[in-house]
């Protein structure tokens, strides 16, 4: 059983082809980057990913769940942080948790439970009663990685989740991360920045909707990843 | 089972929260319907003769006569509003928080809409107190009457605004269907005049007016108000709703609808 399998994917925004046969597989509880220039196609794939739309050509399965065929069981078992923020800036950080719990089924004494163990995680709990609007841009990320852990999903989806954080919170979430893949979480984290791939992680680099390597972040881009990374994409460009 | 319904609660309490956070929106929904109740129905009243017509069994003053319209104002404004905001959402990323819950699409839009459609009710009832307090009361079983009245109608116009917003990408665009939506459907209805007052003008007015759904939602609170059921008013409601409603549903699908179209 795979943790993320996608086969054979395409997709088209009109005449324009955002995604290209793009086949990916990520094992249980590794983290994988999906790294790629602006424009490369992530959001496209995340789209799909999320089942905000469908494509007709290609699969995908989360956890084992046809996303096309089973798209409520493949939905249960993925927790997403998309790149946008999803939040209710004028509910507290605990209001936005309930909301978001009772989503998922989620509701009374337990959904309580859960929303503060989540935040706790994060170290978040201290800010459970504040408005959100109140937190700034790396507490705001931070809640809603906490909110997409709350359903216990087996897979969590990333759509480069440090967009306009400073350098210090872009690496402390990036580390938080890691550890969740390490404790069993499938992770597909998408970014066009070289510095959050860590060597020993799986790593998918894709550029103009094809996927143009795939394999151990450590072997791909040998010494230095950004050089190799720019030489890749600017190549193909 | 349990499941769905927690998700409705949820999506109505939020939305609840933010009605309740934006008060300027409450006092605009209210202040909106009572000028044109003072200010444009008084002068109006010179200028307009009302004979007895069904519901009413005697000679009416004409804010008697508009306020079952502005009720229908304030479901018409709400509807657009409650989509506007969906609009704002989805671009905001909120929509796609609910369009991802594991649940059936149709059913997360069904709970956006139900929880609109309360608050529209609520306003609307609002506005029919302040109206009484003016002087133009019904009778009290018409204030009970009203309700499932004023509930089917904010849903076909919620319905309406959540079938826009789903081939609508921005919010730019929006202000425009606004005037192209909510203009017409507000002036060639029998909201202000009735069908008659309007075929003394122009027979392809009365046409129009007797066509537009937002016309039947008006006459369903009409009648509703003073105890009686309008049928055929009910069944374009619910027809104009089913239609709205479906075509919302396809426009959210993810294989088809316009969320697959991108920005």
């Amino acid at each position: 059983m795979s943790g993320l399998k996608v086969t054979g994917l395409s997709h088209a925004w009109g005449a324009k082809k955002a995604l290209d046969d793009v086949s990916l597989s990520v094992e249980p509880g590794r983290f994988c980057a999906l790294l790629g220039p602006n424009g490369a196609g992530k959001s496209t794939l995340f789209g799909l990913l999320t089942g905000l739309f469908a494509s007709r050509t290609g699969r995908i399965e989360i956890a084992g769940q046809d996303m096309a065929r089973h798209p409520r069981a493949a939905l249960a078992r993925m927790g997403v942080v998309f790149q946008q923020p999803t939040i209710d800036l004028d509910l507290t950080v605990r209001r936005n948790m309930l909301y978001f719990a009772a989503l998922h089924g989620i509701t009374g004494a337990e959904a309580g439970r859960r929303a503060d163990a989540a935040l706790d995680r994060l170290g978040m709990a201290e800010r459970a009663g504040e408005v959100a609007r109140a937190l700034n841009g790396g507490h705001r990320r931070r809640m809603e990685i906490a909110r997409a852990l709350m359903h216990g999903p087996s897979v969590l989806l990333l759509d480069e989740p440090t967009v306009g954080l400073d350098a210090g919170t872009r690496r402390a979430l990036t580390d938080h991360v890691h550890g969740l893949a390490d404790e069993g979480l499938t992770v597909l984290w998408a970014t066009h920045l070289t510095d959050e791939v860590h060597p020993g992680d799986r790593l998918v680099v894709l550029h103009r909707g094809r996927v143009l390597a795939d394999g151990l972040a450590g072997e791909i881009g040998g010494a230095d990843l950004t050089e190799r990374f720019l030489e890749m994409t600017g190549a193909a460009a | 089972m349990k499941h769905a319904f927690a998700a409705l609660f949820a999506i109505a309490h939020r939305e609840a929260l933010r009605f309740l956070g934006q008060k300027g929106r409450l006092v605009a929904a209210i202040v909106r319907p009572l000028v044109w109740l003072v200010v444009f129905a008084a002068g109006f009243r010179a200028a307009l003769g009302l004979s007895i017509q069904p519901p009413y069994q005697t000679y009416i003053q004409y804010e008697t006569y508009i306020v079952p319209g502005l009720c229908g104002m304030i479901l018409l404004f709400n509807g657009m509003q409650s989509s506007l905001s969906l609009v704002y959402d989805r671009e905001m990323g909120s929509m796609r928080l609910l369009l991802t819950a594991p649940l059936p699409r149709w059913w997360l839009l069904a709970c956006k809409l139900m929880a609109g459609s309360v608050i529209s009710v609520l306003q609307a009832l609002v506005f029919l107190a302040i109206a009484a307090a003016y002087g133009v009361s019904v009778p009290w079983f018409g204030y009970l009457a009203v309700i499932p009245a004023l509930f089917v109608a904010a849903l076909m116009l919620g319905a309406l605004g959540l079938m826009l917003s789903s081939f609508i990408r921005q919010l730019e665009n929006f202000a425009g269907v606004m005037n192209f939506v909510i203009f017409p459907m507000f002036f060639l209805s029998t909201a202000l005049y009735p069908l008659w007052k309007m075929a003394e003008a122009s027979p392809l007015l009365h046409d129009i007016c007797a066509l537009n759904p937002f016309s039947h939602g008006v006459e369903l609170i009409r009648f509703a108000l003073y105890g009686q059921l309008a049928p055929v008013s009910l069944a374009v409601v619910l027809g104009a709703l089913a239609v709205f409603g479906a075509a919302a549903v396809w426009g959210y699908d993810p294989a088809r609808g316009m969320t697959a179209r991108k920005a």
